[in-house]
């Protein structure tokens, strides 16, 4: 039941991908020996989160925004807590001073560039809690984690976890009959692109790389991202895909082979 | 006398030893050695070869379980052990998610091997830190057609288990093969 561990260990793209995939709600924590992080999901969709003691208050963020000028951030602030964001935003709204729009816009742009800020953690403890739902005095969001995977891999720098997770570029990629992601809101890189126009399961990694001209860890930071997303899965190349082997029993027929699992099956059921 | 073998793999600690012990009829000729390395001190010993369990089937068939070591710097042992394998069972911890990527890693490694059948057994499935199965089916990056199953590597029954689906498996390919 536990989602906890190490971020060394389990990257934020690797839970974002289970939180993804899980459609999970509830609260990640994040943490590490300076500060605490928490992002909030309602199933599988990034709705809330905070940094440390940043101010993540509407006010402050569309201040930083640039939605709201110093007079109006101090105006509202000098209110202190009589609104929640939800009011809060209502009131700008009705009031003119922004958009409906650029309320939502500013949030998701809060929302991601924190995720992307916690992309440089390698080093943290995290411990995911399905009870504790995103705040409900806050405007919630419904943020796809799909693409904050994928620029969180672009950001990646750890060369070292790339290589540790795609070992070998001799593999081929697939496209994933029923992609974990809805293919049409992905938004990808003009390299990403060039990748995909030559996933085949005939086509290893190191040759689409040969003919892209990019080096292994360009090939690699798109494959991975891709792969996380839930785009495509990682095969053998077709040509060199060894076919499944019967287990050898030497000096057996097929039928003597049968037998003799069949003994094993019914001596271990009697154990 | 007929020997057949069945190879226990996965990362360190994942329990591999207990599981051989917990079946096998004789006392499991283990070579485990105390731990060094600091990182590595999750327990006292370690297995540095490999462990070695047995079943008799019959008068005429024989069972090895054969265990292998689970620090990467024994890996040479790997290929060796795995030579004329029935099938593999991958270990794994459900409580340490840090030696997931190890898991998928051996998975990946042994398959190269051998690609006979196998499962993946989530031991410590009793301790409440465990996850999920599908949790860890995500995690592993496992396929929906790849066994993933909770095992508790003490205890007999879910070790047999283990071992009948495995065999399940194996009798399976075997059957399809011949049609």
């Amino acid at each position: 039941m536990a989602l906890k561990g190490n971020l060394r260990d389990f990257s934020l793209s690797q839970l974002l991908n289970l939180i993804h995939l899980a459609k999970k709600s509830g609260t990640l924590f994040l943490e590490d020996s300076r500060v605490k992080a928490w992002l909030s999901f309602r199933e599988g969709k990034l709705a809330y989160g905070k940094y440390g003691d940043e101010d993540n208050s509407l006010a402050a963020i569309l201040y930083n925004a640039r939605k709201l000028n110093a007079n109006q951030f101090r105006a509202l602030k000098e209110r202190g807590n009589s609104m929640n964001d939800k009011e809060l935003g209502l009131l700008l709204v009705n009031a003119g001073y922004v958009s409906q729009q650029e309320v939502l816009a500013s949030l998701q742009e809060y929302l991601t560039t924190l995720v992307h800020r916690l992309y440089s953690w390698v080093e943290g403890t995290f411990y995911f809690d399905s009870e504790k739902m995103p705040p409900q005095d806050r405007i919630n969001l419904r943020i796809g984690l799909d693409n904050l995977i994928i620029e969180g891999t672009r950001r990646l720098k750890e060369v070292e976890q790339l290589q540790d997770e795609i070992p070998s570029l001799d593999i081929a990629l697939k496209f994933r009959e029923q992609p974990d992601t809805d293919v049409r809101n992905l938004r990808l890189s003009k390299e990403e692109w060039r990748v995909v126009s030559f996933i085949n399961p005939k086509n290893s990694l190191k040759q689409i790389a040969q003919a892209l001209k990019m080096n292994d860890i360009e090939i690699r930071r798109v494959a991975y991202g891709l792969v996380q997303a839930g785009v495509v899965e990682m095969v053998r190349p077709e040509m060199t895909t060894p076919r499944p082997i019967i287990p050898g029993i030497p000096n057996a027929t097929r039928q003597e082979q049968v037998s003799l699992v069949k003994r094993i099956i019914q001596r271990i059921r009697s154990l | 006398m007929q020997t057949v073998k069945m190879v226990v793999t996965g990362p360190f600690n994942a329990g591999k030893t207990a599981f051989i012990k917990t079946v096998s009829e004789i006392d499991v000729v283990s070579t485990e050695r105390k731990i060094t390395k600091e990182s590595e001190k999750v327990k006292d010993t370690t297995t540095v070869a490999m462990d070695f369990g047995r079943i008799t089937i019959d008068n005429d068939l024989v069972l090895y379980l054969f265990g292998t070591p689970g620090q990467r710097r024994f890996d040479f042992m790997w290929e060796i052990l795995s030579e004329g394998m029935l099938g593999f069972i991958v270990m794994v911890d459900s409580c340490r998610p840090e030696t997931f990527r190890e898991a998928r890693s051996i998975l990946e490694t042994f398959r190269a091997y051998a690609p006979t059948p196998y499962i993946v057994a989530a031991n410590k499935q009793d301790r409440k830190e465990a996850w999920d199965l599908e949790d860890m089916r995500i995690a592993l990056r496992l396929d929906s057609t790849v066994k993933l199953l909770p095992c508790v590597a003490t205890d007999k029954e879910s070790v047999k288990n283990i071992l009948l689906e495995l065999l399940y498996q194996i009798l399976q390919e075997m059957e399809n093969g011949a049609a």
